[in-house]
């Protein structure tokens, strides 16, 4: 019995520190992205990403053929949605790429695009209808080309710019619920959009169509 | 939707094009040491639950065996003597 229990966990640490060796730098880089640090001071990401870790490995022996990588994938959006506050100004000296971006924005960001996690899936890990993370991941897109756009001078249409509908607060909380799926896991409500740089009319149908 | 394609396509070489940050050496082992502790915890935590179940189902057995609450009562009075 003690024996077995320690030969599973030999086993466990070996096939987790392979798994960590693997997939540490894109986990490492996905939550840099997050906190909005800078790449070479990432010591929020870094933190984030020990705990997430931590509880895939407290959680291996009941992976069960799971991709440990999607599993820590998920926790570290949930226990990013859950310490969102501190992460919402960085200071001025720790300014990353997506700094400019709420955080979540910035969660749908790098799960939708640096991630590919689908939308119906990542609307189900964050507890949102599919909708708002469409509404979400365009407005975070927009401003993202926007300030690329400035910093290379290419001032090509900002889409910044666009005709400000007449003051629709960016689709409110929508109270179309129902569409919702059942989502366990807490969702970033505390974060209040401070949406300054953003001001209003990226409805969603504008820029699919 | 082409055009909304190629935005995606923009933002996401534009998060792929970022510098990779240095992954620390004693990631995994520190992610590992703080693993196992939630594993101890949690197992305590298992192990408390069970023995407070079992206690309380010893102490219930015990008691019931003791004072045999499923058997009625004994008379304190006795019945009135009739038919003399």
């Amino acid at each position: 019995m003690g024996k077995r229990r320690v030969a599973r966990g030999e086993r466990r640490a070996r096939e987790f520190e392979a798994f960590v060796a693997g997939a540490g730098g894109r986990l490492l880089h996905a939550a840099t992205l997050l906190t909005g640090e800078p790449p070479d001071r990432c010591e929020a990401a870094e933190r984030l990403l020990t705990a997430a870790l931590a509880g895939t490995y407290a959680n291996w022996d009941q992976l069960r053929g799971e991709d440990p990588y999607e599993r820590t994938r998920q926790e570290l959006a949930a226990r990013f949605a859950h310490t969102a506050w501190r992460h919402r100004l960085p200071g001025p000296p720790a300014r990353g790429l997506l700094a400019q971006l709420t955080p979540r924005e910035r969660l749908v960001l790098v799960l939708r695009l640096y991630e590919g996690v689908a939308e119906e899936v990542t609307a189900a890990t964050l507890g949102l209808p599919a909708d708002r993370v469409r509404a979400i991941c365009a407005r975070a897109i927009s401003t993202m080309r926007a300030r690329s756009h400035d910093e290379t001078g290419a001032t090509a249409k900002p889409p910044r710019t666009a005709p400000a509908a007449p003051a629709t607060p960016t689709t409110p909380a929508v109270p179309a619920t129902p569409a919702a799926p059942a989502a366990p896991v807490t969702p970033a409500v505390p974060i209040a959009p401070p949406a300054p740089p953003t001001p209003a009319g990226h409805s969603v149908g504008g820029p699919v169509s | 939707m082409s055009s909304w394609d190629r935005r995606e396509d923009e933002v996401r070489e534009l998060l792929d094009a970022q510098p990779q940050p240095v992954v620390p050496w004693d990631l995994a082992a520190r992610a590992a040491v703080r693993g196992q502790r939630a594993m101890r915890r949690r197992r305590a935590v298992h192990l408390a639950v069970w023995a407070v179940l079992l206690a309380a189902l010893i102490t219930f057995t015990v008691w019931a065996a003791l004072t045999e609450p499923w058997a009625a009562s004994p008379r304190t009075t006795t019945p009135p003597l009739e038919g003399w």
